[in-house]
Formats: C-alpha cells, sequence, structure tokens
C-alpha cells in the first residue's frame, strides 16, 4: 500500500463526476463520505510523499506534499466537509458536481509539484468556480459570473505567459522559489495577484461573491483566494511588494465595508481585507511570518466561511440580504444569531477566539521586523475590521431595528454546519497547540501573554464604544438603499464605452469599407472580368464590321459575340490559348 | 405583527445593562493596564492607554471619513449598471 499515492484532488474530482449517476437516497452520505475518505488517505500516507509521470519528455510531479500543502489541504478537507453538511437540502446536482471539482481543482494547486500541473488545476479551479455563481439564476448573477470570468481570463492568460517564458529560462518545469527578477516572474506575480484580489484588482470578488448561491458564496469565500495565498507563500516568499500590497489590501477595504448595505459583500470587502494580512505575512518572509500566514489562512477560512453560512442562512428564511430590509432577527434566528456572532469575534481576534491566535502572528512578525507604518496600518485595519465584520454584521442582521420578519430557524443541516465552524473557531482559540502543531515551520509564539490579550481587548472594547457612541449620536451612517463604485467602474463602464468605440469605429470601417471595395472596386472588377474579354473583341471587331454591315446585323452580332463571351466555351478556349502559349514558351526556352 | 412575545431586547432596560456593562468592561480594562509588565516593540506601545485611544479615533476616523468622503464620492442609485 506504501506505493500507491492517490492524490485527493484525483478523489474529489473523479468522486464528483459519479454524483449525478447516483440514485438520491444515497447521494448524501456519498458526499459526506468523500471528504473523510480523502482525508484519511491523505494522512495515511508517508511524509514528503510524491507522485512522477513523464509527459513529453516533461517530469510531470502532479502530487507533492510538504508541510505548507498539507495545512491547506486539511483545511480544504474540513472545509468542504462543512459546505457539503451546509448544502444537503440543495437539490440541484450542478453545485454539487462543481463544488467538489472546485475544492478538487484548489486540492490540486496546493499539491502541484510542477508548473503545468499547477497551471492546470489552477484553471480549472476558475471554470469550476462559475456554476456557483451562476446557479443564483438571476440576471445580475449571469452578468457577475461573466465578468468574474473574464477577469480571471485575462489573469490566468497572464500567468500562463509568464508560465511559459518561466520555464524557457529555467530549462525546467519544477514548482519552488520563483522571486522577482525576470520579466517571466513580474508576470506569473501579476497572475496569481489578481487570484488573490490585490488593490485595484479585486473588484471580481466583491462583484461576483455577494451574487452566488447561498452555498456557493460559503465555497468561493474559502478556496480562490487562499489557493493564491498558498501559490505565493510557495514561490515569492520574503518579496517586499507584498508587505505594501498587503498593507494597502487591510486598509482600504473597510472604508467601503463601513458603508455597503449588501451584507454579503461587507463580507467580501472583510475578506479582502484578511487576506491583506497574509500578505503582509508572505512579504516579511520569515519563519514566525510564514507561520502567521498559513494559521491565518486557516483560521480565517473557519471563520469566514461561517459568516457566509450565517448569511446565507438569513437569505434562505427571509429572502433578504440588505442592511436596510433586515434586523431584529435574533427572535427567528437565535442559533443563527449566536454562531453569527461566534464568526464575528474571531473575524475581529477576540481572545479565546481562532482569530486571536493567528493574527497576532502576522502583527508580532511585523513588529519584529521594525516595521512600524505596516503594523500600525494592520493594528488599524484590526479595529476596522472589528467594527464592520465584527459589529456591523451582528448587529445589522440581528438586532438593530426589528424589520418584521418572523420566519423559521434555519434547516438543521446548516445550523450543523455553522456549529462545526463555531466549534472549530473557538477551539482553536482555546487549543492554539491543535494548529500550531500543523503549520510549516516550528512554532515559538505564546499568544496569551497578560499585556497582550490586555492590549488587544483595549483596542477591541474601545473601537466597541466608538461604535455604540457614533450610532447613538445618530453619526454613524445609515444603510441606504445604494450601490459603491469602486474600480470595477472601469470594466463596467469602460467596456460599454469600449463596445461602442468599437461599434461606431469598426461597423464604420465595414460600412466605408463596403461602400468603396465590395459595391464600387470588387463591383467594377467583376464587371470587368464578366464583360472585359467580349469588350474588347467587340471593340477590335467593330471597326471591320462597320465596313462591311449594316447595323442591324452589327447589333444582332455584337449580342452574339457577348453571349459567345458568357458562356463556359470562351473560358476553355482561353484556357487552351493560354496553355498553348506556355508549352510554346516552355519549348522557346528549353531548346 | 401576530408575534406578541416578549424577546429580550424589547426591554429598554436590558439596552441600558448591555450599555453598563460595556462602560464597566472599558473601566476595568483601562484599570488593569498599570499592572502590566509590558515588553513593547515600539516606544508608543508604553504611553498609557495608546491601544484604547488607537482603537477609539481610529474607528471614528473610519466611520467619519467613510460617510462624507466615501460615500459622496462613490454613491450612485441601485440601477447605475442596468
Amino acid at each position: 500500500m506504501t506505493d500507491l499515492v492517490l492524490p485527493p484532488a484525483l478523489i474529489y474530482i473523479l468522486g464528483a463526476l459519479l454524483v449525478p449517476l447516483l440514485p438520491a437516497r444515497l447521494k448524501s452520505a456519498y458526499l459526506l463520505m468523500l471528504p473523510i475518505l480523502s482525508f484519511f488517505m491523505l494522512i495515511n500516507l508517508p511524509p514528503e510523499s510524491s507522485l512522477r509521470l513523464d509527459f513529453l519528455g516533461f517530469d510531470l510531479v502532479p502530487f507533492k506534499a510538504d508541510r505548507l500543502s498539507l495545512i491547506f489541504a486539511y483545511i480544504y478537507h474540513l472545509i468542504s466537509l462543512i459546505g457539503i453538511i451546509y448544502t444537503l437540502n440543495v437539490k440541484s446536482d450542478l453545485e454539487k458536481v462543481s463544488g467538489l471539482l472546485y475544492a478538487g481543482s484548489a486540492l490540486g494547486v496546493v499539491f502541484a509539484g510542477d508548473l503545468f500541473s499547477f497551471f492546470v488545476f489552477w484553471e480549472m479551479l476558475t471554470v469550476s468556480a462559475l456554476p456557483m455563481i451562476w446557479a443564483r439564476r438571476t440576471r445580475a448573477s449571469q452578468a457577475a459570473g461573466f465578468r468574474y470570468l473574464l477577469v480571471h481570463v485575462c489573469g490566468g492568460l497572464v500567468l500562463l505567459a509568464g508560465v511559459v517564458m518561466y520555464v524557457n529560462e529555467q530549462q525546467s518545469i519544477a514548482l519552488g522559489h520563483i522571486g522577482l527578477s525576470t520579466p517571466a516572474t513580474y508576470l506569473i506575480f501579476l497572475g496569481m495577484g489578481i487570484n488573490a484580489a490585490w488593490p485595484l484588482l479585486h473588484t471580481w470578488l466583491t462583484d461576483a461573491y455577494p451574487e452566488a448561491t447561498i452555498g456557493g458564496a460559503v465555497l468561493l469565500s474559502a478556496f480562490t483566494t487562499k489557493t493564491a495565498v498558498y501559490a505565493l507563500a510557495r514561490t515569492y516568499p520574503g518579496t517586499e511588494a507584498l508587505i505594501w500590497i498587503g498593507a494597502v489590501m487591510t486598509a482600504f477595504p473597510i472604508f467601503y465595508a463601513v458603508i455597503e448595505n449588501d451584507l454579503r459583500r461587507v463580507l467580501s470587502y472583510s475578506l479582502i481585507n484578511q487576506v491583506g494580512f497574509m500578505m503582509v505575512g508572505i512579504g516579511i518572509g520569515t519563519e514566525l511570518s510564514i507561520n502567521g500566514t498559513a494559521a491565518h489562512a486557516f483560521a480565517h477560512i473557519l471563520y469566514k466561511s461561517l459568516l457566509f453560512m450565517s448569511m446565507g442562512a438569513v437569505i434562505f428564511r427571509t429572502g433578504k440580504i440588505n442592511a436596510t430590509d433586515l434586523g431584529g432577527l435574533y427572535k427567528s434566528m437565535p442559533w443563527t444569531a449566536l454562531f453569527c456572532v461566534i464568526g464575528a469575534a474571531s473575524i475581529s481576534a477576540f481572545p479565546l477566539t481562532s482569530g486571536f491566535v493567528s493574527k497576532s502572528m502576522v502583527l508580532d512578525a511585523a513588529a519584529h521586523g521594525h516595521l512600524a507604518i505596516v503594523w500600525l496600518t494592520l493594528l488599524f485595519a484590526s479595529a476596522g475590521v472589528f467594527h464592520h465584520s465584527g459589529i456591523k454584521i451582528p448587529f445589522f442582521a440581528f438586532f438593530a431595528h426589528d424589520a418584521g420578519h418572523r420566519v423559521k430557524e434555519a434547516p438543521l443541516n446548516m445550523l450543523i454546519a455553522m456549529g462545526l465552524a463555531a466549534f472549530f473557531c473557538i477551539f482553536l482559540g482555546v487549543y492554539p497547540k491543535f494548529l500550531y502543531a500543523i503549520l510549516p515551520y516550528p512554532v515559538d509564539f505564546v499568544p496569551y501573554t497578560f499585556p497582550h490579550v490586555l492590549s488587544q481587548m483595549q483596542l477591541l472594547m474601545f473601537s466597541a464604544l466608538a461604535f455604540t457612541l457614533l450610532l447613538l449620536a445618530g453619526i454613524y451612517p445609515a444603510e441606504i438603499r445604494a450601490i459603491n463604485l469602486d474600480t470595477d467602474w472601469f470594466y463596467r463602464k469602460g467596456g460599454r464605452l469600449f463596445y461602442l468605440l468599437a461599434d461606431k469605429l469598426f461597423n464604420g470601417i465595414n460600412r466605408g469599407g463596403e461602400r468603396v471595395f465590395i459595391k464600387g472596386l470588387a463591383g467594377g472588377l467583376a464587371g470587368f472580368a464578366r464583360q472585359g474579354p467580349a469588350h474588347l473583341a467587340w471593340l477590335s471587331l467593330n471597326p471591320i464590321w462597320r465596313l462591311s454591315l449594316d447595323r442591324e446585323e452589327r447589333q444582332r452580332r455584337k449580342a452574339a459575340l457577348y453571349r459567345a463571351f458568357e458562356t463556359g466555351a470562351t473560358g476553355l478556349a482561353l484556357m487552351a490559348i493560354f496553355v498553348s502559349l506556355l508549352l510554346g514558351l516552355m519549348f522557346i526556352i528549353g531548346s | 405583527m401576530a408575534d406578541q412575545k416578549k424577546h429580550l431586547f424589547d426591554n429598554p432596560k436590558n439596552i441600558r445593562l448591555v450599555l453598563y456593562a460595556l462602560f464597566a468592561t472599558l473601566l476595568l480594562l483601562l484599570a488593569l493596564e498599570p499592572l502590566v509588565d509590558k515588553h513593547p516593540y515600539f516606544p508608543w506601545e508604553e504611553w498609557p492607554g495608546f491601544y484604547a485611544i488607537f482603537g477609539f479615533v481610529a474607528c471614528v476616523l473610519l466611520v467619519l471619513a467613510a460617510k462624507y468622503i466615501l460615500r459622496p464620492l462613490m454613491k450612485r442609485d441601485e440601477g447605475y449598471y442596468d
């Protein structure tokens, strides 16, 4: 058995293809069994095992495990299991199949040992995400899905160009540390950055995730960006640019989150903020900071999906997601409210939750590197994320003014899924050793010191005070039915402008071209080709006819001449003339 | 509404209770600070109440900037892109 390496990606992807064939009563059990089976196969593999194939002279390594890939693989298994439980009540196979393909592709990326496998799984990840957006079956989701596809196709092409150039430079497709040096490495960097939702390139995320299906958004929030985090941690650790990119990512989305009305869009903005912390960790590139990035990715996937699940349950029961339409739901959905508060506490990094033990590693790594401005930005972002994800989400959905929804509590399977995620949020916060044991590097970090807990509590509780006072004073911005512009304006409005310009320009050229070439020039040429020889023949015969024939006879012969040239016989005769000329010419040249 | 049941926060007394609990926690957190043996990375971490003041000021600035700068610039009708 030791030789048999069955990569998790293969189990997920082949497993997904069987889903539509299974009878309905077996389907749920089968879906639940798949991630568990894959997980046990994975933990029973010998450490550092790999799978190699020879393909067209390249050394393909579709599976290669080390500690960095394993921690991502563990959390992917856990979250796909939670996602499957959460969507057990969804009837359509489409979402289930694409969910498994999507998780399988992400697992493929984190275990890819060469650039070729890496790229194939990377692109599968994009494509398999689409059905989870489109399956919402609204006009907005169709459009957002297409924009998602366009952005990721562009990103994929940038990445592919980089990979091709890089392989050409290196004469090897092995995947390892790349680092910024040649243009090829910048292209790969940028291609990965689009999936990581870097500032200005982030709008595919805040555009598409809020339009996805209830269960789709939960999975989407877990995989695409974190797979990019993994990829950058694998190939660009210690790249200083990532520190600054990450710092901007943590800060700017929180301003949008404060004024955004759609609560799943608020969560999307805070997702970018959280990934920013991971980028900073990769950019610093020390063992502590890479550990911090991996730990934060692990913790983040759990609490972010928990928050998306709680908002999904709200949509499922009320059909609403805008803060203006919600409020007072703690009365009818107390369990969902409780789980949401646990997720909110975790993302805010309250002591005894998972966010506290992971985020503080990144902050400490920044402090160790004496990065004062970055550290202050991260601290600001920590206070800000508490403000919008920690308070705003639960407050406007479940408390605030009562919007009068009297609905049932979320279905049991959704509650179990949320309960599982909530359990892990607290479990990791209370027993951080469990998380620290699977980090890429040995951990020498103690999160629970008195000064650390106290300073974090001061930061958070005084942020809460600010929220409370602003709300009581009526300064807190009221939720408004509106959308807020972001950089997607450039391709949403710009795309339309481009279309208009292209329409005027190219269709104008087309029309002009048709007038000049098709009707004018080509028409003239065609006329000449049809009538020309007959005309020439008539021109040369007419003077002779004039001498002997009367006008009527000349007209009759002229018509006969034109008829003769229009029939195929003339063509044949002309051909015969040319061929004999050619033969004569060859004879003369040859002799 | 058909639902006549009184819930936890329908009673203004309970909301006041939450507020008092918040204020009490804040005072406690400030009171504990002198007892802590700090080992800071940055000099400003030693200022008394640095984290408390930072958290409060950061959030007020965040909200004011979002409300008075970002929203007027970026707000559009819900049908803007349709």
